[in-house]
């Protein structure tokens, strides 16, 4: 062999996996790691359901939908008012914040990005959506409750707006800056106003990813109870508007505390119908933001 | 390189007059923020005629086409000193709206950027929003033929305009251009994004295009210049005095300023396009 030969023969790469390796073995930790990660994340969704699946599977049955809550020593009863307090008061809060938001994000993506007001708006909005919610409660208690004089379900709907506006101004204006540089340029390029070109052209396209904003909004609103103690506290009666109103979350939290079996078993059943309404919105949201990706 | 100059030979134009020029670009100087991108140019751009840009990267040729329908007001640095006349008012007239100007002077771009909408609803596009009332399914079918598109189309009008070919996407977005019929249409590299054929045929789609509408083509293609434009405007870039500020070097009918370029520069340019 000459010396270039040797030198050759010594410069051949190994193609072959080493599993010894330290680089390997590294890798091979990190990713199990991450894998266990992943399950435990998992985990506390699946274990939480399952409990609820089983201790508030036994009460759940049609007449606890339509049905007002039991008096202490009463068996049967149902939370229909508080279910309908829900639906009211996440209702008006999607009202208020959807528009809102959008009309917000409307601003922060498109017409000034780079404004002050918007990076204020957008500061404001950020540290918003880590706002404790209890002070979105407090908030409302001062500025609506204590106006009007009692508490209600406008209360309720408006306190949990506040929690609702900046998660779907922000996930607004994240959809509306992904539509493509290209297909804007092409709607003023056909003679678009700046509104024609966002309404025609890109919240058509921002459309799924607004969807999947308000969606999530909704879900957080739906399962927040701190906010409603103070504005629209609870109620045995039906709905009306003017007066405080139940709420599965605000029913949950007072019966899990009660020392009656019965009320403990609906406050089970209550938490259950809550779970799937967020599942089946968490779910909603992410099929409507793929189906048109 | 013959059989290129030949067909360059069959399109090959007549002198403008100067009573054709339908479009009188006059650029004093175009800014972005403190930057001169652009000085001293005057482009005039005849009816029915395909005017071509050419020249080296970033010598403004862009900026200039799209100065001429005010896309580049967009850009909030964007500043332009000069005027740009059509049918004698100058397009940066204090009383024009450059919302009504882009719906005169259409604009086909680099990237084919159709709507996320149908096909038909693509081209009706325009037409709708000029609030047109008539037979939208007439206008939509002659915008498609005229670009070439309908035999390819015609029966999957409802499906998105982006489920198309490249070569398809672009065709729309001519179609959409000139569903409206602006009676200017601007191209911004139109083929950069194609492969050769589709190239072929979007250049034979602009020869036919030039019967009824005037266009301006950039490109960086010297070939298709030669191919299919009747005028060249050549742009360069001098970077002596410190800056990168473009201007327009030479501009005549395509076979004389390949042949013949009046400007060392263009020459230059020319020779080692083709070296
Ligand atoms: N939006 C902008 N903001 C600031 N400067 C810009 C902007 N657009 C273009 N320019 C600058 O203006 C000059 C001309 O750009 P332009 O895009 O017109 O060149 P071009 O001739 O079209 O180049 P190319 O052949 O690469 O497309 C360049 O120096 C570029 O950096
Ligand atoms: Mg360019």
């Amino acid at each position: 062999m000459t010396a270039r030969q040797v030198d050759n023969e010594l410069r051949k790469p190994s193609f072959e996996k080493n599993p010894y390796e330290r680089r390997a073995l590294q890798s091979y930790v990190l990713s199990t790691l991450t894998v266990g990660m992943a399950i435990l994340a998992c985990f506390p969704l699946f274990s939480v359901i399952l409990m609820l699946l089983y201790r508030g599977g036994q009460r759940l049955a049609l007449t606890v939908f339509y049905s007002l809550p039991p008096t202490a020593f009463e068996d049967g009863g149902g939370f229909g008012n508080a279910i309908l307090g829900t639906l009211f008061m996440v209702g008006l809060a999607g009202l208020i914040s959807i528009p809102f938001g959008i009309l917000a994000a409307i601003f922060l993506a498109e017409l000034g990005p780079h404004r002050k007001l918007s990076q204020a708006a957008r500061f404001c909005a950020k540290t918003l959506t880590g706002l404790p919610s209890i002070l979105a409660g407090v908030f409302a208690y001062a500025s609506v409750v204590l106006v009007m004089g009692h508490y209600s379900a406008w209360a309720g709907g408006i306190a949990l707006s506040l929690l609702m506006i900046p998660i779907v101004m922000l996930t607004a204006e994240e959809a509306i800056k992904m539509v493509p540089r290209g297909m804007k340029e092409a709607a003023y390029g056909m003679g678009c106003t700046p509104a024609q070109a966002m309404m025609k052209v890109s919240l058509p396209v921002a459309m799924p990813g607004i969807i999947t904003g308000v969606f999530l909004a909704v879900a957080r609103a739906a399962g927040e109870t701190a906010p409603l103690l103070f504005t629209a506290l609870f109620s045995d009666y039906w709905l009306e508007v003017n007066q405080p109103t139940a709420s599965l979350a605000v029913l949950i939290y007072n019966y899990s505390g009660s020392p009656f079996a019965n009320l403990i078993e609906l406050a089970w059943s209550a938490s259950l119908v809550l779970v799937l309404l967020v599942l089946v919105l968490n779910i909603a949201s992410r099929l409507i933001g793929q189906r048109n990706k | 390189m013959d059989t290129v100059a030949n067909t360059a030979e069959a399109y090959a134009p007549a002198a403008c007059r100067d009573n054709d020029v339908i479009l009188d670009c006059r650029v004093d100087n175009i800014y972005y923020g403190d930057f001169l991108a652009v000085r001293d140019s005057r482009v005039p751009i005849c009816r029915n005629e395909i005017t071509g840009f050419i020249g080296p990267s970033g010598c403004g040729k862009s900026t200039v086409l799209r100065s001429i329908n005010r896309m580049n007001d967009l850009i909030r640095s964007f500043r332009f000193e000069g005027s740009v006349h059509y049918h004698g008012i100058d397009m940066y007239g204090p009383k024009v709206d450059p919302v009504v100007v882009r719906r005169h002077i259409g604009m086909v771009f680099q990237q084919p950027n159709p709507f996320a909408l149908s096909i038909f609803e693509n081209v009706a596009f325009g037409l709708r929003l000029n609030r047109f009332k008539g037979n939208m399914m007439e206008k939509v079918e002659k915008a498609l033929r005229g670009a070439a598109l309908w035999d390819e189309v015609k029966d999957i009008l409802k499906r998105s305009g982006l489920s198309l070919s490249g070569g398809q996407q672009q065709r729309l977005c001519i179609a959409r251009a000139i569903a409206t019929e602006p009676s200017v249409l601007l191209m911004d590299e139109p083929c950069s994004a194609l492969d050769p054929i589709a190239t072929r045929q979007i250049e034979e789609l602009m020869v036919r295009l030039k019967e009824k509408y005037t266009l301006v083509i950039v490109t960086h293609n010297m070939q298709q210049a030669l191919r299919v434009a009747d005028q060249t405007a050549f742009f360069s870039v001098d970077i002596s005095q410190g800056g990168r500020t473009g201007h327009l070097v030479e501009m005549g009918p395509t076979r004389r300023l390949f042949d013949d370029p009046q400007e060392t520069l263009t020459r230059e340019y020319l020779q080692g396009e083709f070296s």
